[in-house]
């Protein structure tokens, strides 16, 4: 018992009055550690700044940050969608920055006007169909997919996810919510299945042919064609990309990005971390460990993405996703989006 | 405690109330006990005999009244000295041995704080007196059922206690056994030279043991006296009844020292609240009835017992009243039979109907 | 003989005292939750109670019946065959049967999903081997609320089997040989004697199963199965909406509490203390030819579905990624999750093992409704209790930090919030009731003359708790302390939200490779959960197995 004793305490001494370190900044992180890590690494590297790292889902780092107020520790928030940050902002937990490379590097739809937060990479919500059952001919824009001749093809993932509540949210905005609700009832009377599993499920049920449509983001696709596993490439093969709506308001894209606190402390190395987020060098990396398109002009796709062509994104300001994303919950749960 | 007080008894029980909430369960209980004496609660099951007991060694708080041990009192309403700062030893109905412990470990219990080698002789001589000197590194679950109170008892003996607390000892024992281990616990209570509280239901157990017996009956104290006192002089209805075996006879009173009933006229000492004409009941022991072939009082065999030395006859009157009779066994009557008796009653004892 | 403890005996008052707020402090998670119901809520009340609310009650009502059927019969029936038969194979199955417990619910979701989803290899197989195509046969779909059932009884039926197979183990022999006496033949013997003498340890074990099955949250979400949990995620975060998901939570543990109000009842006043202290051993029942077939069988089930399967899986995809996911990094989530596993166990027993003890020694109803109330933490999902920490933490911090600047202008800072205490106190919540019910359980079969016993013997109360009870009950505290430290190995939702910076846990790699569809990458670190729980889980079944008395 006295040894056991001890080895927690010696486990847990480390914990207290570890913050001393020369020159450090803190970041809280809905990017899942994987996905973040070497990236840091390689700006510790350059710059000799440490990152402390803590991950977790968007809305747990906010209700950290907000609990933990003016005290917090957290010198930078990552999330991997524009309507957290936008919600972050409203709360209040964001600082605007000024800095001229964020600006000049990021357009002015991926970022928060008043440089509340910053879009780091992008990724689209395309329409993925079966090669050999769809023909693309037949494709047109998200709206046609209410038409009775998908009945029973299309495959969505549910609504808890993000992904489809700021699809949702996105059309709200431009199409306003009666015109969204009839959209959203017309998509679920299609639904193949009952919504389940993540975006990868999505592509594998068109491969197997549970259903013929499905909806999911772009990286998922490219990261399964290039999968080690056969059978995950195999699947991926059998579908292919469409961009929707090229003719009116394109493609629903979103963005991952990061805002400082209103807590932080180390402002100076914050702000280099967030600057080197957008280095060219950072931006590659996105695009080739991740497939997202980078949101720096002129770094090019990964060379799946480029296969894909350009599709022309919705041009919104991305702040709108995160102002009607309890509206798009609630009119999921009303048509019976579950 | 630590001063004893020589000139007070070793056990007061002062006029103490006992209470599981609003529930009384003790009411107005006193006795006392001299140093080195055996005292004995007996009663029915939940007639709050136990209760007192766990008074007494700290375990339930006194709503009214006072215990005392050696003049210091120990238990009043609102404050209660803790059971293990009593230096009173208990033996449990179940004995309560400690299941991770040897036998010799349990015995040690008391007196851990003991120097080891002090300690240890102790343990062995306690071992010896209960006689399981062969069992100290064996474990409780391995006794029988005769070894585990002889253990639990020389756990509570160990410590040398100032009172020693027995409830109900011997309770899931056979008739044999129970009055084996009954002379050996008071003989080694003895030999310790402890003060006791024994509770039990059983009047032969506590006759065996106590020197002192309180008869308890809905939690009232309805007599206090030797084992003598209470089987033939009864102070109530309850306890003639409770203590030994006997009918209760209607009689009249004709003066101040005859009773009439439907055996004869009986002389005896009346209590003088007791005036003429009243109607009573009177205790008839099975001794108080003698078989007599010569008697011209006759009454009809209903039932007999066959006890070894005698029988015990119960007998009908011819009023159709029922009384008992303690025959030597040579007298083998059949049921129905009618067979003379007499009555040679020593102690008169009445209560009015 | 009536039970001395429920009498008013004045007490050292720090017991109750000290018992009343410890349970206050570990409430105060919940109760800062619930402080949310009396925000007002009315338009998303009405638009939750109008869309959704019918789905979330009818889903966890049918998700505990499910949950509870499958680990009751899975539980109780390995259980007894284990401990009061012979066959071959059951020296294997006493410790086997208990590896499931070491699977995260979550990982076998994510596993078996791999394997059965209409994309998976054992349909693909089919399709290729049949020429089937989509539509031409059925196959029950995993991504249910069937599935769902399947999943958690899967991983939960060890709660019952340990706590039922302690309860046989330990029943004394004359119970059972006077079953025997009058003729009770084995089934017999189980249903009217074994099975209502085990009782309370098959309820206890219910419960917790029941509990955690309530809690999921990672299972159901993945399912797409609309429960409390989710529903309380979703009201939350993406309604933004604290007030309702709190109302959400409120009517959850109304779920628990008509749960523990009907096994109180059911109950009543009967006390299950031991009546005979002789032990022998146990006489197993021989089986034979396609009886022993039968119970091999039966025992194998709940083991190669809810543990040989999903870890031989693991297995394959671990090995097939080792060069990515083996390194020094690694070897600090093994030690991080060991460390906060092994604290969070030893905190969460002592705390039980005082309360408990505080309950038997004072059993007011004061006592006993703080002691029920420090215990509900299990029902409720760990990112509730998270933010519940979350909170109160980070207020108390700011407020020393504003009154020591104030007062002396200097900034103190966060104290608690954000270090590994927040997560240990979070923890505790989550898990006290796991060690509290296995104490009291214990607790309870040591008679009440044994404590009576000590202190006539001059032993205060404290100490009897460390000399008499913790002895006896040594099996009990050991099932509690290495079911917390399962527990914690596992959890996931608390240690996302609360841990310090640059700490990661087994549980915490394994679900973000596993969340983001990288199953195979997510492997090792949940094969690692896996096999150092493994290490605790044969411990407890050892340690049962000695505990019983009479067994040297």
């Amino acid at each position: 018992m006295k040894t056991v004793l001890f080895s927690i305490l010696l486990f847990l001494m480390p914990m207290f009055g570890s913050f001393a370190l020369a020159a450090e900044v803190n970041l809280y992180s809905a990017r899942q550690e994987a996905l973040i890590k070497p990236l840091l690494d390689r700006f510790t590297e350059q710059t000799g700044i440490q990152v402390n790292l803590v991950s977790a889902k968007d809305d747990t780092l906010i209700k950290r940050l907000e609990s933990e107020g003016r005290n917090s520790p957290a010198d930078l928030l990552l999330t991997a969608d524009a309507g957290r940050l936008h919600r972050a902002s409203e709360l209040g937990l964001l600082a605007p920055v000024e800095s001229t490379v964020l600006e000049q590097r990021i357009p002015a739809n991926y970022r928060d006007p008043e440089g509340h937060w910053f879009g780091l990479s992008l990724r689209a919500r395309p329409i993925l169909y079966a090669r050999d059952r769809v023909d693309p001919e037949a494709l047109s824009t998200y709206a046609d997919l209410t038409d009775p001749r998908w009945k029973g093809r299309i495959c969505i993932r549910s609504s808890d996810n993000i992904y489809n509540q700021s699809l949702v949210a996105a059309r709200i905005a431009t199409h306003g919510e009666a015109d969204t609700e009839a959209w959203a009832r017309g998509l679920v009377a299609n639904f193949a299945r009952p919504p389940r599993g993540g975006d990868r499920d999505q592509i594998k049920a068109v491969a197997a042919g549970q259903c013929d449509i499905a909806i999911a983001n772009t990286y998922y696709l490219a990261a399964m064609l290039n999968d080690d596993q056969e059978s995950e490439r195999a699947s991926a093969e059998r579908l292919a990309v469409f961009w929707p709506d090229q003719d009116g308001s394109g493609v629903h894209v979103n963005v991952s990005g990061i805002g400082l606190t209103t807590a932080a402390r180390n402002r100076e190395q914050a702000l280099r971390l967030m600057e080197f987020l957008v280095s060219d060098e950072a931006q590659r990396w996105y695009a080739d460990s991740n497939h997202e398109y980078p949101v720096v002009e002129g770094v090019e796709a990964s060379d799946t993405l480029k296969a894909w062509g350009t599709f022309k994104p919705d041009g919104i300001n991305l702040s709108e996703l995160g102002r009607y994303n309890a509206d798009a919950l609630r009119l999921m749960d009303r048509v019976g989006w579950r | 405690m630590n001063k004893p007080d020589t000139t007070a008894p070793l056990l007061e029980v002062d006029r103490i109330r006992v209470r599981y909430g609003d529930l009384p369960v003790v009411e107005d209980m006193s006795f006392q006990l001299e140093q080195g004496r055996i005292g004995c609660l007996l009663g029915l099951s939940g007639c709050g005999k136990t209760t007192v007991l766990r008074a007494i060694a700290g375990f339930e708080p006194v709503s009214e009244g006072e215990i005392r041990l050696g003049g210091q009192v120990v238990s009043r309403p609102g404050w209660s000295l803790a059971p293990e700062q009593r230096q009173v030893g208990m033996v449990f109905q179940d004995f309560a041995l400690f299941p991770h412990l040897t036998i010799a470990d349990n015995i040690a219990f008391g007196i851990r704080q003991q120097a080891a080698s002090r300690r240890e002789a102790r343990v062995s001589e306690l071992l010896e007196l209960v006689g399981l000197g062969a069992y100290a590194r064996g474990y409780p679950h391995q006794l029988s059922g005769g070894q585990q109170p002889r253990v639990a008892l020389a756990r509570a003996i160990a410590p040398r206690p100032a009172l020693m607390l027995l409830d109900e000892p011997f309770s899931s024992m056979d008739k044999e056994l129970r009055e084996q281990l009954a002379r050996e616990v008071r003989a080694i209570l003895r030999h310790e030279g402890i003060t006791a509280v024994l509770v039990t239901h059983d009047q032969l157990e506590a006759f065996l043991m106590a020197d002192e017996i309180g008869v308890m009956h809905a939690g009232r104290l309805e007599q206090w006296g030797s084992a003598y006192e209470l089987y033939h002089e009864p102070g109530s209805r309850f306890v003639a009844d409770f203590v030994g075996q006997g009918v209760l006879l209607r009689g009249t009173v004709l003066n101040d020292h005859q009773v009439e009933t439907e055996l004869g006229i009986i002389d005896g000492s009346i209590d003088p609240a007791f005036a003429r004409n009243d109607d009573v009941d009177v205790l008839v022991r099975p001794d108080d009835i003698i078989h007599d072939d010569d008697s011209p009082m006759l009454t009809e065999v209903c039932d007999k017992a066959f006890r070894g030395a005698d029988f015990l006859y119960t007998l009908r009157l011819s009023s159709g009243a029922r009384v008992l009779s303690l025959v030597p066994s040579h007298h083998d009557h059949a049921i129905g039979e009618r067979i003379g008796i007499r009555l040679d009653l020593d102690h008169l004892v009445m209560f009015r109907r | 003989m009536t039970n001395s403890l429920a009498r008013p005996f004045r007490l050292p008052s720090p017991w109750r005292a000290g018992v009343i707020l410890t349970a206050l402090v570990l409430a105060l998670p919940v109760l800062t939750v619930f402080g949310f119901v009396f925000q007002p809520a009315g338009e998303v009340w009405r638009h939750l109670a109008d869309t959704v609310l019918k789905d979330y009650v009818l889903n966890s009502a049918l998700l505990l019946l499910g949950v509870g059927l499958g680990t009751l019969f899975g539980g109780v029936a390995s259980a007894w065959l284990c401990s009061m038969c012979q066959f071959p194979g059951r020296r294997m199955f006493e410790w086997a049967l208990l590896l499931p417990m070491a699977m995260p619910a979550y990982i076998i979701a994510y596993t078996y999903t791999g394997m059965l989803d209409f994309a998976g290899p054992v349909q693909t197989g089919l399709r290729d081997l049949f020429g089937w195509s989509y539509g031409d046969y059925w196959f029950p779909e995993i991504r249910s609320l069937g599935g769902a059932i399947v999943m958690l009884s899967l991983v939960l039926y060890p709660y019952v089997y340990l706590l039922a197979r302690a309860a046989f183990l330990e029943q004394s022999i004359c119970v059972l040989e006077v079953g025997r006496t009058l003729r009770a033949g084995p089934w017999t013997g189980f249903f009217r004697i074994a099975l209502p003498l085990a009782r309370p340890a098959v309820i206890a074990g219910l419960s917790l199963a029941l509990m955690e099955a309530l809690a999921d949250y990672g299972t159901v979400q993945y399912f797409g199965v609309a429960t409390f949990t989710t529903g309380i995620f979703r009201t939350w975060f993406g309604l933004g909406d604290a007030a309702a998901a709190a109302q959400l939570a409120a009517l959850m543990m109304s779920f628990v509490f008509i749960l523990i109000v009907l096994e109180r009842w059911s109950r009543r006043q009967a006390r299950y203390h031991h009546t005979s202290g002789r032990y022998r051993h146990l006489p197993r029942y021989q089986l034979r030819g396609w009886r022993a077939v039968a119970a091999f069988g039966l025992c194998l089930l709940p083991l190669l579905f809810g543990f040989l399967l999903p870890a031989g899986q693991l297995l394959v995809w671990a090995v097939a990624t080792a060069e990515k996911t083996l390194d020094a990094e690694f070897l600090r989530l093994v030690w991080h999750s060991l460390g906060l596993a092994g604290a969070a166990a030893v905190l969460a027993v002592l705390l039980g093992l005082f309360m408990a003890y505080g309950k038997r020694l004072r059993g007011s109803y004061g006592v006993a409704v703080a002691v029920r109330i420090a215990g509900m933490g299990y029902a409720v999902p760990g990112t509730v209790i998270a933010v519940g920490v979350l909170i109160p933490f980070a207020w108390i911090d700011n407020r020393i930090d504003a009154w020591m600047r104030a007062s002396f202008d200097i900034s103190t800072g966060l104290l608690l919030s954000g270090t590994l205490v927040a997560l240990l106190f979070a923890y505790t919540v989550r898990f006290l009731a796991v060690s509290l019910q296995t104490v009291e359980a214990g607790l309870g079969k040591i008679k009440p003359s044994m404590d009576d016993a000590a202190r006539s013997l001059g032993l205060p109360p404290n100490q009897v708790l460390t000399r008499i009870h913790m002895p006896i009950m040594r099996g009990s505290l050991l099932t509690a302390l290495l079911l917390v430290f399962v527990d914690v190995l596992k959890e996931l939702p608390a240690t996302l939200i609360l841990r310090p910076f640059n700490f990661n846990t087994l549980a915490v790699r394994a679900f973000e490779l596993a969340s983001d569809e990288r199953l195979a990458e997510s492997a090792t670190a949940a094969l690692a959960i896996v096999l150092v729980g493994i290490i605790p889980v044969i411990l407890l079944s050892r340690s049962i197995t000695r505990a019983r008395p009479g067994h040297e």
